[in-house]
């Protein structure tokens, strides 16, 4: 299948013109519609492509004098090409028809241009503020219009923050947050139940909320540094995935070393927080001694971390044309024989946990979330894949996976013994492609010298361990960010935990949520 | 229940002696309040812990005091679940100002004495995020603020040097 097919079939089935369609770089295709056609041909492309929007968000042009544009992302696996959608739309009069209504998986990304922008999405079903709260700011401030100031005195919105309410007999709500009882981030869980099961289960973001989007504009190549802090223990992913948008535009060549160095350090994120998770879901049912072996397993790959790279959590490693550093003989040796301990440790945990009856009790058939729900809500990453969707961006597009004959990890059942299954199997792949790319990997330069920033726009992409990780940067000729668009696989998987709730009781959702792991202040940046 | 009890003996004690190391700390405490402390608080110190809009690396580092190699309980500290049973607050994060209301219901909720930590370089004046339009400066504005570990995050040694340090434990 060709694009250029897709947009025929567009034009001639669904009678939507098309402006313009241009192929900006190799695996990114703009095609731009009028704004009244962005909805029909957004439930096209979902339906065409059998694939969740990836990214719904806007931009300011009214420095060019031009309005706001509205993009919508779909990623073709097939093609191996990111299809944006892109609409302008009216300074003065900015709307569009929500999407939401015929594609669910916009609906978080509309409440979000909604607020940032001040750009309605017409007939969308729940238009509520995600990040900037109602208690606290006031209406009618977007902070992401170019023209906004900050301004001292506003006075917070009147407008209440609506739950969604049930009603009946025997109805009560248990609400949480967002102060939690263990050392966790912040969020508001409202859990609506009548006896024991939940029967509605509502999460409300943004506490972690810092305007990171914001502060990226006008910085240079040197915000890699922020793009680590954006989600602290998913430091690597994020600084690969701005600096790949930033190389895309700047056209600066990443040395293969240096590639092969990235990439071992995203296994080395996932690592660890595999082995986190994986302890987590023991000590949430309460089987203790699995959970310290994890942390012990955690902390031997954060202490290598730091003999590698200085860094326990690996900030600091990326930079724009490659890494900051590279790993010496000794080091390597230090990586493979630290590994292998870690292999040793991991088939004795399997051993443990699946070999406790008690504990597959509590993890088999809990917290499902069905194929089908995952595919509307646009869930990615682990909870995808143990759902049943074989989303993977490492076979996708990248050739080091290519080569190390990368094999996606996969289950169908969707409970939290799927997730759990996903999670070790990723963990011994990771180890395995770890030794795959030191033994894959030519010596050589780790960072390209010299590069001329430039005006331009590219999707950078990663998979993190979490799943897929995605910055899109627009720069000025003078090459300062002008719109930076950040997507952390948590902000649409949070839905995914509120629906595989319902039905189980509250006491479970400790260890549903754990199987997910999501990112607080990666959803809410 | 073999493998555990195989692995519990050829694991063995994981637990590091705490190299002793001055840590570069920032303290603001006035003598009274450390001779309150070391009067009530005698050898143990119960933590309340606030994410106020940090990354999760600091709480990261925080969980790893307590896994089994740097055992942070074998000197007293413990973190506990609530802010009533706490009497110290440490605060992570730039403090975004939707966790403004939570974090001064938090400090205000804990009995005295009582006294604030702040973690992690963005509580201390932003850093990284300083200049957005959604966060304070720092934990210090919103509730009187006794030490800072500075870091980003700082590693689980340096956490623990400096609550010993602070304490004189």
């Amino acid at each position: 299948m060709d694009y250029r097919d897709l947009l025929t079939e567009l034009t001639q089935q669904h009678g939507i013109s098309i402006c313009k369609a241009e192929e900006m770089h190799p695996d990114e295709v703009y095609i731009w519609v009028e704004s009244r056609d962005l909805r029909a041909a957004a439930a096209f492309m979902n339906k065409r492509l059998r694939a969740p929007v990836s990214m719904l968000f806007a931009q300011d042009r009214k420095l060019r004098n031009e309005g706001f544009v509205v993009y919508c992302v779909f990623l073709s696996s097939q093609m191996k090409k990111w299809l944006f959608l892109c609409a302008p739309i009216s300074a003065g009069d900015p709307r569009f028809d929500s999407l939401s209504c015929v594609v669910y998986s916009a609906a978080l990304f509309e409440r979000e241009i909604r607020e940032m922008f001040g750009i309605e999405s017409v007939n969308s079903t729940d238009i509520r503020r995600i990040r900037l709260h109602e208690e606290v700011w006031p209406q009618g401030r977007f902070p992401l219009r170019k023209d906004f100031k900050e301004e001292g005195g506003a006075v917070p919105s009147q407008v209440h923050y609506g739950f969604t309410r049930v009603e009946g007999e025997g109805v009560f709500e248990v609400p949480v947050g967002p102060v939690h009882a263990g050392v966790i981030g912040p969020g508001h869980f409202r859990f609506s139940s009548a006896g024991e099961p939940i029967i509605n289960l509502e999460i409300r973001l943004g506490f972690t909320h810092r305007g990171v989007e914001k502060l990226f504009e006008g910085r240079h190549h040197d915000a890699a540094a922020l793009a680590g802090c954006v989600a602290g223990d998913s430091a690597v992913s994020h600084a690969v995935s701005f600096c790949h948008a930033l190389e895309k535009i700047y056209k600066v060549p990443v040395p293969v070393r240096g590639r092969y160095i990235r990439a071992i350090c995203l296994e080395l994120e996932r690592l660890y927080n595999h082995a986190n998770d994986i302890g987590g879901i023991a000590v949430d049912v309460g089987f203790t001694f699995p959970s310290a072996f994890c942390a012990i397993i955690k902390e031997t790959v954060q202490s290598l971390n730091r003999e590698l790279f200085n860094h326990r959590f690996l900030k600091g490693v990326l930079c724009c044309g490659g890494v900051t550093r590279d790993i010496d003989d000794e080091r390597m040796r230090l990586l493979n024989s630290t590994l292998k301990a870690v292999r040793r440790d991991l088939g004795e945990l399997k051993e443990m946990l699946f070999s406790s009856v008690s504990f597959i009790d509590r993890v088999d058939t809990t917290g499902i979330l069905r194929r089908k729900t995952a595919e509307d809500l646009g869930v990615t990453g682990v909870a995808a894949r143990a759902s049943g969707l074989p989303v993977d961006l490492r076979k996708d597009f990248n050739d080091i996976y290519e080569i190390a004959r990368f094999r996606i990890a996969q289950e169908s059942s969707g409970d939290v013994l799927a997730r759990l299954r996903v999670r070790i199997s990723e963990f011994e792949e990771s180890m395995r492609l770890i030794d795959e790319f030191a033994h894959n990997m030519p010596s050589g330069p780790v960072r390209a010298e010299g590069f001329s920033p430039q005006a331009g726009c590219a999707l950078g992409y990663t998979e993190g361990w979490r799943g897929p990780v995605l910055y899109w940067i627009e720069t000025d000729p003078s090459g300062a960010i002008d719109r930076c668009k950040i997507v952390d696989p948590s902000f649409l998987n949070w839905q995914g935990l509120a629906y595989c709730v319902l039905g189980e009781i509250i006491p479970d959702f400790p260890v549903c949520n754990k199987s997910f792991d999501l990112s607080y202040s990666g959803s809410d940046l | 229940m073999i493998t555990i009890l195989k692995n519990r003996m050829l694991k063995g004690v994981l637990t590091k002696k705490i190299a002793w190391a001055e840590p570069r700390v920032y303290e603001t405490a006035g003598a009274e309040l450390k001779a309150l402390i070391a009067k009530k608080f005698g050898r143990s110190l119960n933590i309340r812990e606030v994410d106020a809009g940090s990354c999760a690396a600091c709480e990261s580092e925080i969980i790893a005091c307590s896994n089994p190699v740097y055992d942070i309980q074998r000197f007293g500290i413990n973190f506990v679940a609530s802010p009533r049973h706490a009497d110290c607050l440490l605060v992570t994060g730039p403090v975004s100002k939707n966790m403004v209301l939570a974090l001064k219901s938090t400090y205000d909720a804990m009995p005295g004495p009582k006294f604030v930590i702040t973690l992690g370089d963005c509580a201390f004046d932003g850093g990284p995020f300083k200049g957005s339009y959604y966060i304070e400066h720092g934990a210090g504005s919103i509730v009187p603020v006794s030490l800072h570990i500075p870091g980003c995050p700082p590693d689980p040694e340096t956490i623990i040097n400096s609550l010993l340090n602070f304490m004189k434990i």
